[in-house]
C-alpha cells in the first residue's frame, strides 16, 4: 500500500525541515558568534560557556524546574479532583464546566493586566482581605523575589486545570460502570474503588494531561511577560523568555541558541523515556 | 468585448493609481497609541502631501522589543521595510551589516551639520554618511517632586544624593513614599543610571559606563555607586516591584509619593491630570546631575532599496522629519525636546526649556553623555548586562562589592 | 442534601469564583470611567457603567498611526484562522487516519518525532522560518502566516485524530476491505460519519491556539493584515502618560470574546468529544 505514505509525506516532509532542520539549524548557530543576526564564523562552545556563566540563566533554568514540576502536578491534582467531584451528579453541572474551562480561551496578552491587579499587594487579593478586617494578612508573592515565580504557578494553573478537569471528565465518563458496581459488589469504599479500579483506567488520560501540560510549560512565556515582566529583577524569568531577550534584544543571537539547545535536550532527556515507554504500552494493549 | 473594455478600465486605472504606489515608504515603528500616535499621523499627513503614501507597520512593547524581532525576521527574509525606528549604537551595528542606505544628500541639502548638534548627528551617520534621521531628544536624568509633600514634610528638594538621603527620610518619617518607583528593570536602571551621573560625574560616566574602561570601572567610584543605589531601596514602598512608570508618576500626582526619578515623558502624565508644572509639580535635575544632561535620542534609519520611486520616498521622509513642523508637533506631543537647535521655544513649557538649555550648555561643559539605561551608550549586549547587574542588585539585599563584582564580570562576559 | 455533598458543592462554588476572578476584574474595569479606576477599588461594581470604553476599543482607539479600533484586525484574524484551522484539521484527521488504521513500518516512529518535534520552543523557528517564506515567496502575506499555523498545528490535530481512531475496531475496517472498499472510502464511509465530536474537540482547540497567537502574527504578518493579538498588544502598550485601562480590558475582551464564545457554546461538545475517545492513549 502506498497511499497511506503519500498522504503522509507532506506532514513528513513540513516536520523534518520545520522542526527538525530549524533544531539543527540551531544547533550549528549555537557554534558561532553571531550577534545581531546569524553570522557563519564557528567558535566552539564559547556560547555555551558564556551561558553557564551567566547567573540569569541558572535562575530561569532553576525556575523552570520549579515551575514545571508543580505546574504540571497542581494542575492534574487540581483537574482530577474538580473532575470527580462534578462526576457526582452535580446540579448546574454545564455552568460550572464552563467556568473552569473559559481560562483556556484567553491568552496572557488579555488576562496579563488583572492578573497583575489581581496578584498586587496595594491592589488585589491582600487589600481585599484586609479590607475585610483581617489586617495582618499578607499576600505579596508577586514582590517578593524568593516567591515570584509561584505566582507564575498560580496563574498557571488557573489558565490549564480547567483543561486537565475536561479530560478527566470524559475520561470518567468513559469508564464502564459495570466495573465500579463490582467493585461496590466486593465492598470497596467510594475511596478505594477510584484509587483502585478508576483511576488506573484513567492512566491514558495521565500520559496526555502529562504531554499536554509539559508543552505549554515549556513554552510558557506570555505569562512570564504579561505578570512579572521577570522581576522582581529577573527571578522569575523562564528559559522561553531568556531565549527571546538574548537572541532578538540584545544581540547575542549565539547565547540564545545554546540556551535553546540546552531547553530541547532538557525536554529530550526527561520526556522521550515517557512518551517511548507509554506508547510502547499502550501497543501492547 | 466587454470583456477587453473591463480589462481597459483596470488598465487605465492602474495608471492612474501606480505613480503613488510606487512611491511610499513602508514604516517599522513602536509608537502605537496617544500622543505619539498622533504625532506620526502628522508625519504621515505630510507625507500624503509630498505624494508618499504611508503604510504603517506598528508593533508595540517592552520599549521596541517586539519591533526589533520583526525587524529582524524581515532583515533575514531580504524584505525590511523601508525605514525603521532604530537608535543608538543599534544604528551602527545594522550600518556594518549592509542594510543601511545614505541619505547623505538630503542631508547636505538641508544643512544636517549645521542644525544637529554633533553628540546627535555622530549617532546618525555610519562612516561619515547619514543613515538615520532623528526626531527628538529626551533627557532622562528629571527627577520630579510633588511640592506639596515636600511642604506638609517639612523637606527641600534634594541637590546632592547626600542630601537625598536626609530629606527622604523626613518624608518618609512624615508618612509619605519618599520615591515612587516602578520595579521593572528598565526602570531600576534608569534610576541606576542618574545614580552613576550624579555620584560618579560625567567623566567617570563617560569612562565606565559608554567607553567601559576597566579601570575606571574598578575604582572606588563605583563602590560607592552601589551604595547609594543600595540606599535607595528603603524609600521606595514594597509594592513596587512590576508597576508601570505611569502608575508611578500618579503616586506623585496625587500627592501619595514626593518624587519620581523618570525621563521627560513623564510630562505627559502631569498633563493629562492637568497639573502645571512649577506650581502643582517640580522638575529638577536628578540629585546631582544639574550640570549634566543623560540623553534619548529616537530616530528613524533607512534601509537600502533598489527601487529609485522608494529611495526617493525615503528621502522625503528623512525631510520631513528634520522639519520644524514635525519636530515641534512630535516634541510637544512626546516631551522631549527638537533634535534640531534653534527652533522658535514659544510653545514649549517651562521643563523643556530647561531641557533645552542643559542640552546647550552640557555640550559645551562635556556633561552631555549618552543614556546607557536607553540604549544609548553601548551596544545592546552591554547594555542587557548592565540592566542585569542593575536590577538584580536593587532588588535583593546584595553588597556594594558583590555588586560590582558582578557588574565588572557581566560587562567583561558581554563584550 | 448530605454533608458530603453540601461539602462538594460548597468547594466547586469556590473553586468557580476563583476562576472567574480575573474575568470579573476586567468586566468591571471596562465599565468605569479612569476616575473610578484610579480609586483603585478593584472589585467594586461600577457606580454608573458605561459602555464608552468598549466603544472606542473596537472602533476609534489609536493602534498605529491609523485610529480606527481592533475592528479591521478583528477580520484580519478571522482571515487567517479559518483557513488554517480548517486545513489543519483536516490533515490532522488523514494522518491520525493512517497513523491509526494504516501503520507501515516507521510509522510509529514517524508519530513520535512529531509529537517531539512541537517541543522546539516557537521563538528558536522564526528566523529560519522567515527565510523560508521568503523562497516561497510567501514572505509577509497572509498565505504564509496560515502555512506557518499549519505546519505547527498538525502535531497536535494529528495526535488528537490517532487517538480517537485507534479506538475503532480494525475488524471494521478488515471486512470494509474485504468488499473491495478502497483507502478513501473507508475514511469517507466509515471514519467520518462517526467523526464528529474529535472534529469539534480539534476545531475548538486550534481555534483557540491560532485566534490568541502573538508570535507568529507579529512577525510573519505584513502591513494591513496584522492579526487581532498585535493591534490589542499595540492598544495597550504606551510609551507617554494617560493609559485608558478601561479601554485596554474592553479591548482585551473583544480580542477575546470569539474564543470566549466557541467554549461556552460548544463546551459541551468539547467534552463529549473528549469522551468519545480522545483521551484515550
Amino acid at each position: 500500500m502506498w497511499l497511506p505514505k503519500i498522504i503522509l509525506a507532506p506532514t513528513t516532509v513540513a516536520m523534518v525541515v520545520c522542526m527538525y532542520g530549524f533544531i539543527l539549524w540551531t544547533g550549528a548557530l549555537s557554534f558561532t558568534k553571531s550577534r545581531m543576526l546569524p553570522q557563519w564564523d564557528f567558535v566552539g562552545f564559547l556560547q555555551y560557556d558564556k551561558l553557564f556563566a551567566n547567573p540569569r540563566w541558572d535562575v530561569a533554568l532553576s525556575n523552570l524546574v520549579v515551575f514545571g514540576i508543580l505546574f504540571i502536578c497542581i494542575s492534574l491534582v487540581i483537574g482530577l479532583a474538580l473532575a470527580i467531584f462534578l462526576d457526582q451528579k452535580i446540579k448546574a453541572e454545564g455552568l460550572i464546566r464552563t467556568i473552569y474551562l473559559y481560562p483556556m480561551a484567553v491568552s496572557f496578552v488579555v488576562t496579563g493586566t488583572a492578573w497583575k491587579w489581581i496578584l498586587n499587594p496595594g491592589l488585589g487579593i491582600e487589600k481585599l482581605v484586609r479590607d475585610f478586617g483581617f489586617t495582618d494578612f499578607e499576600f505579596r508573592w508577586l514582590v517578593d523575589q524568593e516567591m515570584a515565580i509561584y505566582t507564575i504557578v498560580i496563574a498557571a494553573v488557573w489558565q490549564s486545570s480547567g483543561f486537565v478537569m475536561a479530560m478527566f471528565l470524559a475520561g470518567l465518563r468513559g469508564v464502564d460502570d459495570s466495573l465500579v458496581k463490582a467493585a461496590k459488589i466486593d465492598g470497596a469504599s467510594a475511596w478505594q474503588s477510584y484509587w483502585y479500579v478508576i483511576l488506573p483506567i484513567l492512566r491514558p488520560v495521565f500520559f496526555s494531561a502529562v504531554v499536554i501540560l509539559s508543552h505549554i510549560a515549556i513554552k510558557s512565556f506570555d505569562l512570564v511577560q504579561a505578570l512579572t515582566g521577570g522581576g522582581p529583577g529577573y527571578a522569575s524569568d523562564l528559559p522561553a523568555n531568556f531565549m527571546y531577550t538574548f537572541a532578538f534584544n540584545r544581540a547575542q543571537m549565539g547565547i540564545g541558541a545554546a540556551s535553546a539547545m540546552i531547553m530541547l535536550f532538557g525536554v529530550l532527556a526527561i520526556l522521550v523515556p515517557y512518551l517511548y515507554s507509554e506508547l510502547r504500552g499502550s501497543n501492547r494493549g | 468585448m466587454l470583456n477587453r473594455s473591463i480589462a481597459a478600465c483596470f488598465a487605465v486605472a492602474s495608471f492612474v493609481v501606480s505613480p503613488v504606489q510606487a512611491s511610499e515608504v513602508e514604516v517599522l515603528h513602536w509608537w502605537t497609541s496617544g500622543g505619539e500616535a498622533k504625532s506620526v499621523a502628522s508625519l504621515k499627513a505630510s507625507l500624503d502631501k509630498r505624494g508618499v503614501a504611508w503604510k504603517d507597520f506598528a508593533v508595540a512593547g517592552g520599549g521596541g522589543e517586539n519591533a526589533m524581532t520583526v525587524l529582524k525576521s524581515r532583515a533575514v527574509s531580504g524584505n525590511p521595510p523601508t525605514a525603521a525606528q532604530i537608535k543608538g549604537p543599534d544604528i551602527q551595528e545594522w550600518g556594518e551589516l549592509g542594510f543601511l542606505a545614505s541619505i547623505d544628500d538630503v542631508a547636505k541639502k538641508n544643512n544636517w551639520d549645521g542644525v544637529l548638534p554633533g553628540v546627535v548627528s555622530d549617532v546618525m551617520k555610519y562612516k561619515g554618511k547619514y543613515v538615520a534621521a532623528p526626531v527628538n531628544v529626551h533627557r532622562v536624568n528629571w527627577l520630579w517632586a510633588n511640592p506639596e509633600v515636600f511642604r506638609k514634610a517639612g523637606a527641600s528638594i534634594p541637590t546632592t544624593w547626600a542630601d537625598f538621603m536626609v530629606q527622604a527620610k523626613k518624608i518618609q518619617d512624615a508618612g509619605y513614599i519618599a520615591l515612587a518607583h516602578g520595579g521593572q528593570a528598565w526602570q531600576d536602571n534608569t534610576v541606576f543610571e542618574a545614580v552613576v551621573l550624579g555620584v560618579g560625574g560625567a567623566e567617570y560616566y563617560q569612562k565606565a559606563f559608554v567607553d567601559l574602561d576597566m579601570t575606571a570601572l574598578n575604582s572606588s567610584t563605583t563602590d560607592e555607586v552601589f551604595k547609594v543605589f543600595g540606599e535607595l531601596r528603603q524609600f521606595i514602598d514594597a509594592n513596587a516591584p512590576g508597576r508601570d512608570w505611569n502608575v508611578a508618576t500618579s503616586m506623585v500626582i496625587n500627592g501619595e509619593a514626593a518624587m519620581q526619578i523618570m525621563g521627560d515623558w513623564a510630562k505627559g502624565e502631569f498633563a493629562v491630570a492637568g497639573k502645571n508644572a512649577g506650581t502643582d509639580f517640580v522638575c529638577v535635575a536628578a540629585p546631582g546631575t544639574s550640570d549634566g544632561f543623560t540623553f534619548n535620542v529616537d530616530s528613524f534609519a533607512f534601509f537600502s532599496q533598489k527601487d529609485i520611486n522608494k529611495q526617493n520616498a525615503q528621502k522625503a521622509m528623512a525631510e520631513e522629519i528634520l522639519g520644524t513642523n514635525f519636530q515641534e508637533v512630535f516634541n510637544l506631543n512626546k516631551g522631549s525636546i527638537p533634535a534640531r537647535l534653534g527652533m522658535a521655544r514659544t510653545k514649549f513649557d517651562s521643563c523643556a526649556h530647561d531641557s533645552m538649555n542643559a542640552f546647550v550648555s552640557t555640550a559645551q561643559s562635556g556633561g552631555l553623555v549618552p543614556s546607557f539605561a536607553h540604549g544609548m551608550a553601548v551596544p545592546g549586549a552591554v547594555a542587557g548586562a548592565i540592566t542585569d547587574v542593575a536590577t538584580n542588585y536593587f532588588n535583593s539585599k546584595t553588597s556594594p562589592a558583590e555588586g560590582k563584582a558582578q557588574l565588572v564580570a557581566a560587562i567583561q562576559a558581554a563584550m | 442534601m448530605t454533608l458530603g455533598r453540601l461539602a462538594i458543592y460548597a468547594l466547586l462554588v469556590v473553586f468557580a469564583a476563583v476562576y472567574l476572578m480575573p474575568l470579573y476584574v476586567m468586566v468591571m474595569t471596562s465599565l468605569k470611567d479612569i476616575e473610578e479606576i484610579r480609586q483603585g477599588n478593584l472589585l467594586a461594581l461600577p457606580e454608573s457603567p458605561t459602555l464608552f470604553a468598549w466603544i472606542k476599543a473596537w472602533g476609534s482607539a489609536c493602534t498605529g498611526s491609523e485610529c480606527e479600533g481592533l475592528a479591521p484586525f478583528f477580520f484580519n484574524s478571522i482571515r487567517i484562522v479559518v483557513p488554517a484551522v480548517l486545513i489543519s484539521t483536516f490533515i490532522g484527521a488523514l494522518n491520525g487516519y493512517v497513523l491509526a488504521k494504516w501503520k507501515f513500518r516507521g510509522s510509529e516512529l514517524l508519530f513520535g518525532a512529531l509529537l517531539f518535534g512541537c517541543f522546539i520552543p516557537f521563538q528558536v523557528i522564526l528566523l529560519p522560518m522567515a527565510r523560508l517564506l521568503a523562497t516561497l515567496g510567501l514572505a509577509n502575506t497572509v498565505t504564509g502566516l496560515v502555512l506557518v499555523h499549519v505546519i505547527y498545528g498538525i502535531a497536535f490535530t494529528t495526535l488528537f485524530f490517532r487517538n480517537f481512531y485507534v479506538s475503532v475496531p480494525n475488524e471494521l475496517v478488515k471486512a470494509a476491505q474485504l468488499d473491495g472498499a478502497s483507502f478513501f472510502q473507508i475514511f469517507r464511509h466509515i471514519f467520518l460519519p462517526i467523526s464528529v465530536p474529535i472534529f469539534t474537540v480539534t476545531i475548538i482547540w486550534q481555534f483557540t491556539q491560532i485566534w490568541n497567537d502573538f508570535l507568529f502574527g507579529v512577525v510573519y504578518s505584513g502591513p494591513g493584515t496584522q492579526p487581532i493579538t498585535v493591534a490589542l498588544n499595540n492598544l495597550v502598550n504606551t510609551s507617554v502618560g494617560g493609559k485608558e485601562y478601561n479601554v485596554d480590558m474592553a479591548a482585551a475582551l473583544i480580542a477575546a470574546l470569539p474564543t470566549l464564545v466557541v467554549y461556552v457554546l460548544a463546551g459541551k461538545y468539547f467534552v463529549r468529544g473528549l469522551t468519545a475517545g480522545a483521551v484515550k492513549g
